[in-house]
Order: C-alpha cells, then structure tokens, then sequence
C-alpha cells in the first residue's frame, strides 16, 4: 500500500510541477470543440430533445475523461525511455500490484481534473447539468478502464513511437465515434453493432443519461467496470514484461 | 560464473564492452531476469524473496535516472517512500545524506539545474536512503572530469568505511586500483580473473615494456627491474619501460583493450 501511494505521489508531484500547462492543455481541446461544434451548430440543432450544446458536454467529458485518464501512458514511457525512473520503481521493493495501482490512480486523477475544467467551461457557457453520484461513478469507471489500458500498454511498447501509434489507432477513432458527438442510435444497426462494443459508447451513454437526470444505465456500467478490471489485471501481469 | 562478495568488501568487476558487467548488476538488483541460477544478497534469494533481496541494496545505475523535474529533496524523498521509511526518518535521512555528499545547499534546486557531477552525488545519496547493506555502482563516474572523479572516489572510500558492501562496475582501471580490494576480470560472461588488485599484477610480473612493433603495441613483462634493464640494453628503436598496472591484467586475461 505505501509503495503504491509512493508511486501515485510522486504522479502528483510531477503534476503540481506543470499544474497550469497541463490544465491549459486539459481545457484546448474541449473549448475548441464547444466552440466549433457547440456554439457553431448549437444554436439551432436540437438532439433528443435538447440543444445540442447540453448533448456535447457530457460527450465531451466522457471523450476527455479517457483521453487524459490514458495519458498516463505518455508519463509513464517518459519515465521509462527518456529518465529511466522506471529503474527506481523495478529496483524498489514494491509489488506489482502496488505499482499499478499508483499509476492508475494518477490517470484517474489527471481524468478527474480535465472533467472539472469542462463543468467549469461548461457553467460558464450557461450549460448546467446534472453532477449527482451516478455521474461521477461513469466518470470514474471510464477513467479507471483507459488508465489501466494505458499501464498496461505503456509496459508492453519498446518505445515512445510505439506509444503514440496505439494512440491514433484505438483512442483517437474511439473518441470520435464512441457517442461523443452524435447520438449512436442514429447510425444503421451494423454500424450501431460495431460501436457497441467501443467502452466508450458506453460511458458516454451512461455519464450522458447522469447528467440528463435519467436513470442509470446499469448495463453499461458493469461493464465498464467489468472490461476495467480485466484490463487492470492485465496491466498487473503486463509489468513483468517490461523487466529486460 | 561463480562469485562470492564479502560484507563489508569493495569488489571491482572489470570487463571489456558487452561482457556482461551492468546486465549482472541488472540481475542482483531485480531490473533484469536470470535465465538460470542462484544469487543471494545477504542470504536473500534474488528472485524466490525479491522485496527481502531488494531491501539489501543501494543501486547508482550507469544512466542518470533522477526526476529533473523533482528537487533534489523530492527525489530522495520519494525514494525513502518507496523503501517505506516513516516521515521523521526520510527527512533527517535527506538532510544528512546531502551533507554526506556535499551537495545540501542545492537540496531545493530541480536536479535539471545540477551539473552531472552533482547529479552522480545526489544518486549515491538516494542509494544510501534505506541504509542499504550492499551498494551496487554501475559506472558511478562516466563522463565527469578527473576532479570530479577524485571526489567520487573518496565518497565510495568513505562508504565503506562506514562498513557498507561495495560492489562497483568501471571503464577506469586506475579506477578500480585505487579504489578495490579485489578485482574480477569479466569476459564474453565468464570470469577469467578474480583476486587482490596487487596478486593479479604481480602474477605477470613487476616491470613492463612498451615498444611498437609492425606498428602494434608489444608490451613485454618482467619480474623485476634488473631483468628488464638487461632486455633493454638490448632494444632499438623508442620503447617505455614502467611498472606493471590493472590494465596489462586486463588485457591478458581478455585480450581486449580498455574502450572508454
């Protein structure tokens, strides 16, 4: 246990460090999107029954909860490839289990930190939704899957290159089509088939169905927390392969 | 291979580029597996009590490995929570492993703004965190200037000193003869030379004579100087004529020169 708040520590002492580029970084990305989606189309587009500015938001923080929840991977491979810090934690007497759950920890931390800067973007734009537990469980989940899918690549790739390539092949097509932006319904049932099984159509459906106020979508969240903990026992394993 | 260090012992391993030297401290400090075999440290099996095994030593890697974006403090800090030293104990640690190592007035500064000299200090400071038994140095001064080397020289004197088990990789044979107590020589994975740095050298002889021949340096041993100044009143051409060093064992019981 001290071994895994040692690893999560010294995650959130790297995160102090650049606290503001990285909140800076966090928030680019969602403003550019309620700028050129939100406040573009919004205005006008009405989707299930609400502009679609309210639509976006809690596609937006599903999409952002996982992408940063799964940057941890980069610190990791920074630690790993570039300052070999990754040594100090092998050469340390501290189990796998530990190790693993320090980093997921972090990712699920920077996850929380780019979900708060949306709500914050959001209530500004004149956007309020519903924030009870139910939305921050799907928030949690979801950030618990990609950060554990994160560890576990980032301790399986050889390199940084091969860290980004996984990045443009599985989040990036993730984020757009996981029911982000438009309701996945809308698509023809084998593509709606294909989607379903993307966690993140899932989170979004459920992080969304929260913060309408409607109830919460149980499927969907067993199943993030399902798929989480297979990829978090996988990440466990996984830190053995990254021994010479 | 078949290897005993002894507590309290400064043992040098010695070997050209690729012989195995850093992949064996790699082993005995969990960074790499074993294909095959047994290590110990402290009676610890390296393998079958890992975190028992690991508690034993200090490793001051070849590469710098400290967070640069870190303090100094913050990187030894760290290091004691990883090791699961309490508070009170990781801080009066710090503050005395950085007057150890000469370096406390630099204890708040991002280890990005020390010189690689002071970075080699504070990593021989986060070694020595948890009181480690064994200290493991792989190459502890590559790259810093002769000054610098000194000064790392007499810290790992004084390391020992304090009654630690020192066992130290290095591309600098002067290196090892100042500093070990004895010396193995490392090659293609076997040790083909283990003992005293002064048994090792007297084994080839006392004096030793340079000479170009065919453009090849010949260096011919003998076992005191009156031998050797009898070869010599008989040579032609330039020649040196000087004692015998760790580098002449290297090389024959390697065949290689020293690469730095």
């Amino acid at each position: 246990m001290r071994g895994c708040l040692a690893i999560y520590q010294r995650e959130l002492l790297i995160l102090k460090k650049k606290f503001f580029r990285q909140l800076a970084s966090m928030s680019v990305g969602p403003l550019l999107y309620l700028i050129a989606f939100g406040l573009g189309m919004g205005q006008d587009v009405m989707v299930e029954g609400r502009p679609y500015l309210e639509f976006l938001i809690p596609g937006l923080i599903a999409m952002n909860s996982m992408t940063q929840a799964f940057a941890i991977a980069s610190e990791i491979n920074i630690a790993r490839f570039y300052w070999r810090i990754f040594e100090e934690f092998q050469a340390a007497p501290i189990r796998n289990i530990a190790y693993v759950t320090g980093e997921v920890l972090a990712g699920i931390t920077r996850a929380l930190l780019s979900v708060a800067v949306i709500i914050v973007i959001a209530f500004l734009s004149g956007v309020t939704l519903n924030y009870d537990h139910f939305f921050w469980i799907s928030v949690i989940l979801n950030s618990y899957l990609f950060a554990s899918l994160a560890v576990g690549l980032a301790m399986l790739v050889k390199s940084h290159a091969d860290q980004a390539l996984l990045t443009n092949f599985f989040i990036t097509p993730m984020a757009f089509l996981g029911g982000t932006f438009f309701p996945v319904d809308r698509m023809p049932s084998w593509v709606q088939s294909i989607l379903n099984f993307l966690p993140l159509t899932h989170a979004a459906a459920s992080i969304r169905n929260s913060a309408f106020g409607l109830p919460p979508d149980s499927d969907s969240l067993l199943l993030l927390a399902g798929i989480g903990t297979v990829l978090f026992v996988l990440a466990y394993h996984s830190v053995n392969r990254a021994k010479e | 291979m078949n290897l005993h260090v002894a507590a309290g012992e400064l043992f040098a391993y010695l070997g050209p580029n690729g012989s195995g030297k850093t992949t064996t401290i790699k082993i005995l400090t969990g960074l790499a597996y074993p294909t095959s075999g047994d290590a110990y440290l402290n009676g610890f099996h390296i393998t079958r009590q890992s975190l028992d095994a690991k508690r034993q030593c200090g490793l001051v890697p070849q590469t710098i490995n400290l967070d640069h974006e870190l303090t100094v403090y913050e990187n030894l800090n760290i290091h004691g929570k990883l090791f699961h030293m309490p508070r009170q104990e990781r801080k009066s640690r710090i503050l005395e492993l950085l007057d150890y190592v000469e370096i406390r007035d630099r204890m708040e500064s991002p280890v990005k703004q020390l010189s690689g000299g002071m970075k080699r200090r504070v990593m021989v400071a986060r070694a020595l965190m948890h009181s480690p038994g064994i200290l493991f140095l792989d190459e502890p001064t590559v790259g810093l200037d002769p000054a610098i080397r000194r000064r790392i020289w007499s810290l790992i004197k004084k390391i020992q000193q304090r009654g630690a088990t020192i066992f130290l990789t290095t591309h600098y044979i002067e290196e090892a003869e100042f500093l070990a107590e004895r010396v193995a020589f490392l090659n293609e994975g076997s040790i083909v030379a283990v003992d005293t740095p002064q048994n090792l050298m007297s084994r080839l002889g006392a004096w030793a004579l340079d000479r170009i021949v065919n453009g090849e340096m010949e260096t011919v041993y003998f076992k005191d100087r009156d031998e050797a100044n009898r070869h010599v009143a008989h040579q032609r051409g330039s020649f040196s004529l000087r004692r015998v060093n760790l580098e002449d064992v290297f090389i024959a019981a390697t065949g290689k020169k020293v690469q730095p």
